[in-house]
């Protein structure tokens, strides 16, 4: 079986003052079809650059090295009319403010029934009623009303739905979700996140699901990969890596979040130290500084994703299973 | 925690014809940390501000030590100020940037402390850095040269290095990293045993807020609809909302996958309808007499007030097609 999404040694650096600054180092990963598969991280480690990658969306002066393929298609060095036949399409993406990533001054039917009327070929007049019924799926109350509506009189939860549904339109293969719900309350996001679950079921789509919150990937991924600094150095199926965390980044990270359950007022568990800083190039592993089972090793010899058990760990000297 | 150290009554906002708060009472006392949840636009930050007297608008009175903030004089104000400090949510840009982090850190005190000699602030300003985690030689960089986290303890040093009795923290660690998170919120609560400081928390993340809080506000469109300490409010709350907000906190238990917030999809309109309770319309609950008449926050167990009009029932979970 082809993986829908298959990304093989992707290095993405941007230059600073003549030297490069590595953003993603050798990510390797595959999503197979109608797979969920969260991204996590924290600010900086890459998580975004990787997919922005495969969309073609890097900035300008961003150097990739490395392949993306797409249901077998090369996508690193496609032209734009190759990558525009695909993107927005079969691959598409979900960004964090629904308010920047709709254009303001279009109705929100103009903007939907353009997607269908460029990809599709569809008539203005056939696109503009899909358009509604859309809304109607992704649970938009009143929808031909909502149509003729701009985005700035939607709340952010209902403008988050319109680009759901937008990415939906032409039936994708995968769906990109960049921090789909952390602008939005935590009420609006439960209710997002039960919309993906549902629009999952029914489109069996495929879905790489980014974020910085744990709780947000808990409930939807099949499997995780865990980011540090440009790299990943977990890959695990979910259930798998809350209750056995391989790597002491994941173990630790898991530690530091707050509970509804846990003892009140005491300090927190913390991980001490920051990521290392943009450039900044260690020989060793990139946690070993804050790392509670660091070894002379560790600081000399960089270790790389293999597998252990069901799961993939960059560690020297992984948690037991 | 005897004497109320705040005395917030009756305290409205408008901002036009838009009330954003209104009849909001509640007290804080000495050496407690009260905290305040709700979604975006409840009004939580436009109370910090209209406590802080940085709005205009404020109606109703702001006791704070016997003195009403909302009408005492600008020089009584700006006197009472060195004892109320605030931390924003977004770290940098709550810093001048052409500013060394340490004159920010020393401006509060050459308005409060004009005696101090240069020598004295710079001592004052550097155990006030090394308090906070970073290095008193820090004081000579710039806030572009800090990570978040970083400026938001820089954010935290400037507040503190007055030893204010209360300390408003807007979302302080709402735009951090989870790792990040932590350690602020262990910087918090050391300085608070430290120096006694009350603080008003505010914050959208519910563990965070029931992690160090003596009490909970909760708000809703404008109002309060539940106080409680966090042990009675997450076990037991009372308020449809607050029901609400609690089934919908992610959780990162696997088991969790699958069970259905009960949530309705549609969101109320901004401004709530005139009359009534606030929540009707999203409310699973709502009887008629919800749409005529505001319930009034009432005591339905020692020092838990809600409300509700039926918070005096069992309501048993409905659920609704998402």
């Amino acid at each position: 079986m082809i993986p829908t999404l298959r990304i093989d040694d992707l290095s993405v650096s941007f230059p600073r003052q003549g030297a490069a600054i590595a953003a993603v180092q050798n990510v390797s990963l595959e999503i197979a079809p109608s797979e969920c598969v969260g991204i996590i991280g924290e600010s900086g480690s890459g998580k975004t650059q990787v997919f922005m990658a495969a969309m073609g969306l890097l900035s300008k002066n961003a150097a990739a090295s490395g392949s993306i393929c797409f249901e077998g298609g090369e996508l690193m060095r496609a032209d734009a009319a190759a990558l525009n036949r695909v993107r927005g399409s079969k691959l598409t993406m979900i960004f964090q403010d629904p308010m920047t990533s709709l254009a303001p001054h279009l109705a929100i039917g103009t903007q939907l029934a353009e997607v269908l009327v460029c990809h599709s070929g569809l008539s203005w007049r056939d696109a503009w009623s899909s358009a509604g019924r859309m809304l109607g799926r992704v649970r938009v109350p009143d929808p031909e009303r909502r149509l003729r509506q701009y985005p700035h009189e939607l709340s952010g939860g209902m403008r988050q739905r319109v680009m759901i549904g937008m990415s939906l339109l032409c039936e994708p293969t995968l769906v990109i979700a960049d921090e789909p719900t952390s602008a939005l309350d935590v009420t609006v996001q439960a209710q997002l996140i039960e919309l993906l679950r549902a629009m999952r079921h029914e489109f069996g789509m495929a879905l790489a699901l980014i974020s910085h919150d744990l709780g947000v990937v808990a409930g939807l991924a099949d499997r995780i990969l865990v980011m540090y600094a440009g790299r990943i150095v977990e890959s695990a199926r979910a259930a798998e890596i809350f209750s056995h965390a391989r790597h002491p980044y994941t173990a630790e990270m898991l530690k530091c979040v707050p509970t509804l359950s846990g003892p009140r007022l005491a300090r927190l568990p913390t991980l001490a130290g920051q990521p290392p800083q943009a450039g900044e190039i260690s020989e060793g592993c990139a946690f070993a500084p804050r790392c509670p089972r660091v070894a002379a090793r560790c600081r000399s010899e960089r270790p790389l994703l293999t597998a252990a058990g069901a799961a993939s760990v960059a560690c020297h000297f992984p948690l037991p299973a | 925690m005897t004497e109320a150290l705040l005395r917030v009554k009756d305290l409205c906002v408008g901002f036009g014809a838009h009330a954003v708060i209104s009849d909001l009472s509640f007290e804080l006392f000495d050496g407690e940390t009260l905290g305040l949840v709700g979604e975006s636009g409840s009004g939580k930050s436009t109370l910090a501000r209209a406590i802080l007297r940085l709005l205009r608008s404020a109606q109703g009175s702001v006791e704070w030590r016997g003195k009403d903030l909302l009408t005492c004089s600008a020089a009584e104000l700006r006197a009472q100020r060195r004892d109320l400090q605030i931390v924003f949510q977004d770290p940098l840009s709550s810093l001048n940037p052409r500013m060394t982090v340490g004159d920010a850190i020393a401006e509060p005190l050459r308005i409060f402390e004009p005696g101090l000699s240069a020598h004295a602030r710079a001592l004052r300003v550097g155990a006030m850095l090394e308090r906070v985690g970073l290095a008193a030689a820090m004081g000579a960089r710039y806030p572009h040269e800090f990570s978040g986290g970083q400026c938001q303890r820089i954010g935290i040093a400037r507040a503190m290095i007055l030893n204010p009795k209360l300390l408003i923290c807007d979302e302080p660690v709402s735009s951090l990293d989870m790792s990040i998170q932590g350690q602020i919120v262990n910087l918090l609560l050391d300085l608070q045993r430290d120096a006694g400081t009350s603080m008003l928390f505010i914050s959208h993340n519910l563990a965070v807020v029931r992690h160090l809080s003596h009490r909970v506000l909760v708000m809703f469109s404008g109002k309060l609809v539940e106080i409680a300490t966090p042990d009675a409010l997450f076990a037991a709350p009372r308020h449809p909302y607050t029901k609400a907000l609690l089934a919908a906190v992610p959780k990162i238990e696997i088991e969790a996958k699958g069970a259905a917030a009960p949530l309705r999809v549609e969101e109320p309109p901004a401004a709530g309808r005139p009359g009534g309770c606030a929540y009707r319309d999203r409310c699973p609950y709502a009887w008629p007499v919800c749409a005529s008449t505001v319930p009034p926050l009432a005591e339905a167990a020692t020092g838990h007030w809600v409300a509700c009009h039926r918070s005096h029932e069992t309501l048993i979970p409905l659920s609704f097609p998402t």
